[in-house]
Formats: structure tokens, sequence, C-alpha cells
């Protein structure tokens, strides 16, 4: 077979392509690698050494040992489990009427569900606070109309940590969802009412499992930053509601160590990329069940 | 024992967007276990029709009776009509088994007949063995046999279909048009076909109902409406037609200084339209002779454009009106050459100027 003309700046063209589009990610690689790969890496350094400096796995053994930190892990788990259930409860039926109500008015809508997110998320948990607590404007409301007696405990507990937790996850699950939603053929549910199936049964049989990837997706978003999550239960949890980002928070400022917090952090990290792993088989999964393939 | 089919009547149905007549006061018969198109443009109110038929579609009045039960309130889970819809609409989530036997599954049939069915259902579209397989995994003339599958497997008395081989090739097309028919005949059930190609339409009807404009402009079958249309609507929108202005004096058609005879008396004195089909048009030898049951008209060659298994010849009469007519591709003419056309008396055709509503 005879050489075929130009080959070599075939290729060299498409290298050029290629080390164009290398060029472009590159400064966003950089940045990546400053703020999250090294200060990463030296976080794992730090957990690996003991208040005198040398090389020792204390603060993982006492972690071990110590039940405190397995009840903080649990509350950890169980607030970010009660906050992506709680999420998925109100977010699901609004997702749903928004993805039936026309275009323009789901965008006017989505508007209204996304403004939490650009204010500031302290603003927003004191503003919590401030309604919630004993003398806070719900409680004065409640008594006044006479609805009830005593002041309600609605903060400084885990019905506080939960109210603030699910308004600002809210939209981390609305925005995955509705658009999962959105992109359902409506010829799906006009096939399954034609062959019989009635409003309940089309939902359940067709529909659910459609929009299947959108919740798993924001299901996950939401637990992995609720596992994360610092300041809302901290303001709104009072001291009673301890998470790990809480305990990682008090060995830093109250006791000066870092080899404690870091091990904290990485525990955590390694428990979120397993989960992580894991949501991803689903997801993967999940896609190929209930994808909008042609 | 219930038979295979239900007829279905439609009265003054009516559907409108705003000032817009999607459907305008539409009334139609369609027999037990026939093979009904509807056929129009887009825009022209089939779709519509169809949706109305299956429930999906709300009109704003009217009634709709399948056999003699009133269905017009009736939700589309509860019609029992099949229905196969343009994108076939087979549930990505489920396999092919799954889709078929999905109806059998929410009407209560034991899963050891829904197997037993939806095997069956599958053969007689020739996907027998495919139950196993995922929607994503079929060709598109496989997914469009699948969803015929699907809806024809709990034996609906009435049959939808809307367009359902629009996004085949050519060939698959023609061969999926003769498969449904050929699958109608056999299984009986009234089938009610929505297209916009004219072909598909006389190959596979019973009868073709013309629609344009949220309206009926002919009901007839394809022969009828082929040689004999009502309208100009119609006469254009089946097969090639050229229309030439004529005058109607006393019974006599006259077309500028030549006149023709009808197979039907024409309707009134006037104006008048004079439609000719291309293909029924004859190119005369010099010598050649016509029987009585023709008309000859007088015109010149213009142009000729070769079309592979025939050739247009654009001619134009005496006063410079275009006609053409459609023949033998081997014959080389010049330009400019005066020709006779003959034409059978059944094939000259007077259209109102107006369209009739």
């Amino acid at each position: 077979m005879t050489a075929l003309p130009n080959t070599r700046e075939l290729r060299r063209s498409a290298l050029f392509e290629r080390l164009g589009l290398i060029g472009l990610v590159a400064p966003a690689l950089l940045l990546i690698l400053v703020t999250m790969v090294l200060p990463v890496g030296w976080l794992f350094y730090l957990s690996v050494l003991s208040d005198s400096g040398a090389f020792s796995l204390e603060h993982y053994q006492r972690m071990w040992e110590h039940p405190s930190y397995g009840r903080t892990f649990w509350t950890t788990f169980q607030v970010s489990f009660l906050t992506t259930a709680l999420c998925i409860l109100l977010g699901y039926p609004l997702c749903y009427f928004l993805s039936e109500i026309p275009k323009r008015a789901a965008n006017l809508c989505m508007i209204a569900v996304l403004l939490p997110l650009w204010t500031s998320l302290l603003v927003r948990t004191y503003a919590w606070l401030v309604l919630l607590q004993r003398r806070g404007l719900i409680n004065n409301w409640g008594i006044e109309l006479g609805l009830w007696d005593e002041p309600l405990a609605l903060v400084h507990n885990l019905t506080g940590t939960l109210i603030g937790t699910v308004h600002v996850m809210l939209p981390f699950l609305v925005l995955p969802l509705y658009s999962s939603m959105r992109a359902i053929d409506r010829n799906y549910l006009r096939a399954a009412a034609n062959l019989g199936a009635g409003p309940l049964r089309s939902f359940w049989l067709v529909f659910f499992p459609l929009a299947m990837p959108g919740l798993v997706t924001g299901a996950l978003i939401v637990f992995i930053l609720c596992l994360g999550f610092y300041v809302t239960p901290a303001v709104l949890g009072g001291g009673k509601v301890i998470m790990v980002s809480s305990r990682i928070a008090n060995d830093i400022e109250i006791f000066f160590n870092w080899g404690a917090a870091s091990a904290l952090g990485v525990v955590l990290l390694v428990l979120t990329v397993l989960l992580m792993l894991a949501a991803g088989r689903l997801v993967r999964m999940d896609t190929v069940l209930g994808g909008q393939g042609k | 024992m219930s038979a295979a089919s239900l007829p279905i009547s439609i009265a003054q149905v009516t559907k409108t967007y705003g000032k817009t007549f999607a459907l305008d006061h539409v009334d139609l018969e369609i027999r037990s276990g026939e093979f009904l198109t509807l056929l129009g443009p887009s825009g022209s109110g089939k779709t519509t029709l169809l949706t109305v038929l299956a429930g999906f579609t709300r009109p704003d009045g009217g009634s709709l009776k399948f056999g003699d039960t009133e269905m017009i309130t009736v939700p589309p889970h509860k019609r029992h009509v099949g229905m196969v819809f343009q994108n076939y609409a087979l549930f990505p989530h489920m396999s092919v088994a799954d889709n078929v036997g999905f109806p059998l599954k929410l009407r209560g049939v034991k899963p050891a007949e829904i197997a037993q069915r939806t095997e069956r259902a599958l053969e007689m579209v020739r996907l027998g063995g495919y139950g196993t397989r995922g929607v994503d995994q079929l060709s598109g003339g496989q997914r469009q046999r699948v969803a015929l599958a699907r809806a024809m497997v709990f034996e609906p008395r009435i049959m939808l279909m809307d367009e359902p081989l629009s996004a085949l090739d050519k060939q698959l097309r023609e061969h999926m048009q003769i498969e449904l028919r050929q699958l109608h005949d056999k299984l009986g059930m009234t089938t009610v076909y929505v297209t916009h190609d004219q072909r598909e339409a006389l190959t596979m009807s019973d009868r073709i109902a013309v629609i344009n404009g949220g309206r009926i402009m002919q009901l007839d079958t394809p022969r009828a409406l082929y040689e004999r249309p009502k309208n100009r609507f119609v006469a254009e929108f089946i097969g090639e037609s050229t229309f030439l202005p004529v005058r109607v004096h006393g019974g006599c058609v006259t077309l500028g200084d030549q006149t023709l005879r009808t197979a039907v008396p024409p309707p009134a004195d006037g104006p008048q339209l004079l439609m000719l089909r291309p293909e029924r048009l004859r190119l005369l030898g010099s010598s050649e002779a016509v029987d009585n049951a023709c008309n000859t008209i007088e015109a010149t060659l213009v142009a000729t454009v070769y079309q592979g298994d025939s050739s247009l010849f654009r001619m134009a009469l005496a006063d410079g009106t275009p006609l053409d007519v459609r023949g033998d591709s081997a014959v080389a003419l010049e330009p400019g050459t005066r020709l006779r056309l003959a034409v059978s008396i059944e094939d000259t055709v007077l259209l109102a100027l107006e369209p009739v509503a």
C-alpha cells in the first residue's frame, strides 16, 4: 500500500487542537491543584502527626476508642438523612407542579425557589433563629393568637436544625429533579394512559422511574452537602446537635488540636468519597433503567 | 361474543384555540372494521381529531360514539383503543416484553398468559424472541413494530395510528404500509390512520377523509377521490394536476376555442375550473385517430423534463396557458412541435372555482 499524502500534517493539526483544549482547562486544573489537592494532602499529613510532631496514629485511635466520636458520626448521618428525606417530601410535589405548568410560569416560580440561594447563608440561619427562638416571632404570634400556652422549643435542638438545613438544601434537590422531570416526554404518559393506566398507576409505573435519575442526583447532593454542613446546624442546634463539622471547629478553635481536626476531616472525606462511589453505581444503573433513550 | 370492531360516530366535534378552529363542526361516520385515513397537510386538524378520539384533547363540544356508547367525556385510560404514536413512545425503562405486556398487566391478566400473548403479538409483527431486548437496542423499524404489538396485544376494537411510518426510510415505509394493511385485514378492527402522505393514504385505505382547516373537504374511496375530486384543494393535494379555466355555456364546455365533453354533466353555466391529470393525457401521433370516448386538445411543446421512469412534457395552449403531460420518457420531441393530446371523457373533470366548504 502506498503511503497516504499529508498524514504528518493532519496528525500535527489534530495534536495542536488537543493541546489547545488542554490549554483552556489548564488554569482551572492548576487552581484546583493549589486550593484543593495540596491542602487536602496537607490535611492527611497533619492527621498522622502527634502533638509533638512525630508520626503517630493516635488521632485515629482515639476516634476508634471513644464512643463520643461514634455518636457524633451517627448524629451527622441522622441529620443528613432526615434533611434529605424532608427535602424529597417537600421537593417532589413542588417539582412535579413546576414541570406541569407552562415553561414561562415555571421559570418565574423557579426564581422564588432559588432566591434563598442568593441570600447569605449566615443571614438565613440567623433569620431562622429570630423566628424560632423562645421569644421569637413564631412563639410570640402563637401565644398571642392563643394557639399554644408555653413557648415551643423550636430551636437549639434537632427540630430547629432540620428546619434550617431543609430550607438551605431544598434548592439543591429541586434543580436536578425539576430538570429531570421536564425532560420526560409527555407522550410516555399519554401512552400509559392510552394503554389503560389511570393517573396513579401512570405516575408510579412510568413517571416515577423516569424521574429517578434526577431524584437520586438531587438526594445525593443534599446528603453529601449535609455531612459537612457547619454554620446552620451549629447555630440552630445550639450545641445540642453535635455534627462532625462542629467537632472539627471545636478542635481547632478551642483545643488548637490540628491533628485531631485533620483526622476527623480525613475520615469525613473518605466516607463521602465511598458514598459517592456507591451512589455512582446506583445512578448509572438508574440511568440505564430510567434514561431518556430514544 | 363481541365483534372484533366498533363503528365510530363523530358529530359536530369542534375545538378552538382562541379564534382558530382546529376542528370545525366535524361530522364523520366510520364504519365498523373500516380502514379510514385522515389525510391533510400540517395544521389541518387531522392529528387533533385523532387525539380527540384517543381522549387526550378535550373538544369544545360535539359527540363521539364508539358503537352506541358516548365517549366524549370518558378519560383516555378507559377508552380501550389501541394507539401507535408517531415517535412510538416505547417506555425506555422497560424491556420489549414489558412494554408489550404493559396493557395486559394493567388489566390484571395472569403472568403466564401475559407471557404467552406477548410472544404471540411479537410474532405477529415478526419480532418473535425479541422480548428480552432493551428498547434502545432496536432499530427504528423494529421499534415501530414493537409499538404496533403493544397496541394490538389487548385486542382493541379500534386502532388509532398517528403517522406511524413517517420516521422510516422510503423502502421500509412502503413495506410496512402493506404489512399494516394486512394486519388490519387479519384482525379486523376499525382503524383510523393519520398521514400527510397522499400516496400512503391511497395505498392503504378503504376510505379517505381529506381534511383542511379543521374541516373535511371530501370523504370518499381512494379511486373516487383521485378521479372525481370535488374541489381544488382535494385535486391539488392528491396526485398531480393541471388546472385550466374553461367556460360552460348551455351544457357545453369550452377551453379557449376547443370544445370538450365531460362524463358528468356540468353543474352550472359560467366560468369553471377544468382539472386534468398529467398522466391521463396522451400524446397522439400525427395520424392517430381517437375514439368517441376521448377529447382532443391541441397544444405546443415548450420543454421536456426527463424524470427516469417517465418524462414531464410541458406544453402550452394557443393562448399560452400552460398544460403538463406525463408520458413515456423514451419519447424525444423538439420544442415547438404542435401536438394533439387525448384525454378520456371520464378524466375530464370540472371543479367549482371556489373550494367547497
